[in-house]
């Protein structure tokens, strides 16, 4: 069986697409909204899809949610096709989450932590009814200032570590930690690239997974240790250079979920951790990240592995949106020759049925 | 040892910090300052500039170890000055104009004898402003800070 | 010292690079044929315009690069315009040198993975005139004549151990002023 050209839709593509751009515009009468004013107002979904797009650039994440007329991931895959288009010309330094510029720091296991539970601008305590008022325009009062600036903060789990309570940071590794972007996924991935593909991961995934665990699918008992959020400063050490210079500041979302752990024969009772780190905003989904890397870790720490969440390959090969979205959509493209076939193929069964069924009747 | 890494010398640390005032400084800013100092000296780009990428890396649980948690856009420039001095910029984002200036900048900073008036005139507005900017937000989340009660003192507060 | 990296890359680094990446591949493609390369590009002392061009075009931060001490003059241009360090040949991908090396001691990639072998941009006096090599294997018709000035005096043993390594091996790019030949691993070099 041959391929059937497919051709002769140019114009009807062309069209299409030139209907597309009208219907994003919307009415005309209505002004057209900047690609700034998302950046500054629409800063949430900003947010996720820098981190979905996996790629750090405020203005251009808000061109691409104006250009996907506010789907978010086809936002996301405009941005990981334009960041291939990029030299990559270096790595950052590991970016020092504890020494943020704190917005936001609050833990759910220590009331009475050094530095406080800082709110910071959070729809936490909001009623989630609808603000009428925003419907109209309004100028905002500026935040009230308390009279000294948050100073730096460690993190909570520093504070419980001198007990042996808690599990430490595994130590630095010698090498270079592994990059999805530049080696395919192979199995069993170690923890480096699991939260690589986490922190790019659809966030409605990674909820659903991180919820499911919560609900006795692979539970491993979460208490959110802490989660701040803040401006980092990104520091590179340019060879030219060969000492760390600061380039500027990015928003991250950083979640530490403690959770329980029996022990082992070999390792005593004590609480393990999940780890989450998202750019900008992004709570939901640094928690969800975190919960989901904890229980990535069931066989490393001796669990029985079987729930989804736990399922290192389900996890990383359906966590990817942009992938989901093309082998999902793809199904669209022209399968008339497959159906072709499978069409004859049931015609063919229907007929070796009804001709011994016609032979009974007789 | 990279061949051509600059030596430690005693003003790395402050290049350091101009270098990171310039990271944040808009172009506009940037030109408005330059607009202030004697004559500058005649220049050619080096390299660039030019936009691309940093990976960024975070640490397992904070501290760990390193992944990669994803990339930005930077944009680099490196001038040579008419009068030998090479500046170089890395700055977030895309901004051709402002990582050349921040260059120049560099460079200029370099020469004893300019050194002074370009701090004064641009480094030092800049890093006041930038300061300014992170002490209110600082003061913002301050003043979200819970102040927790035990009952007892609720109950003495009139 | 960064004063010392006082020559600029590429005047117009997409297309300049394009126009090098396009002489590599159709000097791979067709191994023994002269191509053009890095003419209108200062290069840093002691590299010549090709072996600089080559060197911008394929090597960046991801790549790791080895440079052999005669090179040293250019080292930091290396540095700057390329954005990467430098390491030892045992574990570089791109080897620049103006003495052949020992071509069994660079890595020559697995049977598995033989895309993982080394590149060895090696710089010599002259290519188009010197000492005649005969040429063949895929990529020529017939075989052919290949003059080069500068490569040692056992070369052609040399790369019969190479060649012999096949699927894996090194590549030889040869740079010569602002010409640049290939020497893939699957071809056949003899004295002629």
């Amino acid at each position: 069986m041959a391929y059937v050209a497919v051709k002769g839709g140019e114009r009807a593509i062309d069209n299409a697409h030139a209907w597309l751009a009208e219907t994003r515009r919307g009415n005309p009468d209505v002004p057209e909204i900047g690609v700034a004013q998302i950046a500054e107002q629409i800063g949430r979904a900003v947010d996720r899809v820098m981190g979905e797009g996996s790629l750090f650039d405020r203005e251009l994440a808000a061109l691409a949610i104006k250009q996907s007329q506010g789907d978010l991931i086809e936002a996301a895959f405009l941005l990981r096709a334009y960041r291939t288009t990029l030299p990559r010309f270096i790595h950052s330094e590991p970016v020092d989450t504890a020494g943020m510029a704190i917005r936001r720091r609050i833990s759910a296991t220590f009331k009475d932590l050094p530095g406080g539970q800082i709110l910071g601008p959070t729809y936490d305590y909001t009623h989630r009814l609808l603000d009428f008022a925003l419907a109209s325009e309004a100028t905002v009062a500026a935040a009230p200032e308390a009279s000294h600036p948050v100073g730096e903060m460690a993190h909570v789990h520093s504070l419980l570590r001198h007990e042996g309570l808690l599990e430490n940071d595994e130590p630095a590794a010698a090498g270079e930690p592994g990059d999805l972007t530049r080696q395919p996924l192979s199995f069993p991935a170690p923890r480096d690239v699991r939260l690589q593909a986490l922190a790019r991961g659809d966030e409605g995934f990674l909820l659903a997974l991180g919820y499911s665990t919560q609900r006795g699918w692979g539970g491993t008992h979460p208490f959110a240790g802490e989660i701040r959020m803040g401006e980092a400063v990104v520091e590179i050490i340019p060879p030219e250079l060969g000492f760390p210079i600061d380039i500027g500041d990015i928003t991250l979302t950083e979640c530490q979920m403690i959770n329980q752990f029996k022990g082992s024969k070999t390792v005593p009772a004590q609480f393990t951790r999940g780890y989450g780190l998202v750019f900008g905003h992004s709570e939901r989904k640094a928690m969800a990240m975190a919960l989901v890397d904890r229980a990535m870790r069931a066989e490393e720490l001796g669990e029985d592995v079987t729930a989804p969440a736990q399922n290192i390959e389900f996890v990383l090969y359906h966590s990817d949106n942009v992938e989901g979205t093309g082998f999902t959509e793809h199904l669209k493209l022209p399968h008339y020759v497959d159906f072709q076939s499978e069409l004859e193929t049931v015609r063919r069964m229907r007929r070796d049925m009804a001709a011994p069924m016609a032979e009974v009747a007789q | 040892m990279d061949a051509a890494a600059d030596p430690p010398s005693p003003g790395l640390t402050e290049r350091q910090r101009w270098m990171a005032v310039l990271a944040r400084a808009n172009a506009a800013e940037l030109a408005a300052l330059l607009e202030t100092v004697p004559p500058l000296p005649a220049y050619r780009r080096l390299r660039g500039p030019e936009s691309g990428l940093v990976m960024l890396r975070g640490r397992t649980g904070g501290a760990g170890a390193a992944f990669n948690l994803g990339e930005m856009t930077v944009t680099r420039c490196t001038v040579r000055t008419d009068d030998g001095l090479t500046g170089h910029a890395y700055v977030a984002g895309r901004d051709a104009r402002q990582a050349e200036l921040a260059a120049l900048v560099d460079a200029l900073l370099q020469d004893a004898t300019r050194h002074s008036a370009v701090q004064q005139a641009v480094i030092n507005p800049l890093a006041e402003a930038q300061q300014r900017r992170r002490e209110r937000d600082g003061r913002k989340a301050a003043a979200t800070r819970v102040d927790f009660f035990a009952l007892a003192t609720m109950r003495a507060t009139p | 010292m960064s004063a010392t990296i006082d020559l600029p890359g590429f005047a117009d680094p997409a297309r300049d690079a394009q126009r090098a990446f396009r002489a590599v591949l159709a000097a791979m493609a067709e191994p023994g044929s002269l191509r053009m390369a890095g003419d209108d590009l200062i290069a840093p002392a002691p590299l010549a315009p090709a072996t600089a061009a080559v060197l911008l075009t394929l090597v960046d931060g991801d790549m790791s690069l080895a440079m052999d001490a005669a090179t040293y003059p250019a080292h930091p241009w290396v540095i700057f315009h390329c954005g990467t360090t430098l390491t030892e040949p045992a574990k570089a991908r791109f080897i620049v040198a103006l003495d052949c090396p020992d071509l069994s001691t660079l890595p020559s990639g697995s049977d598995e993975a033989p895309e993982e072998s080394s590149t060895l941009i090696l710089q010599v006096r002259a290519l188009g005139s010197g000492t005649p090599y005969c040429l063949s294997g895929p990529g020529l018709r017939s075989p052919m004549i290949l003059r080069a000035d500068g490569l040692p005096a056992d070369f052609a043993a040399h790369w019969a151990a190479n060649h012999a390594l096949f699927p894996r091996g090194i590549d030889i790019i040869l740079c010569a002023g602002a010409t640049l030949v290939a020497l893939p691993r699957s071809m056949t070099v003899e004295n002629a």
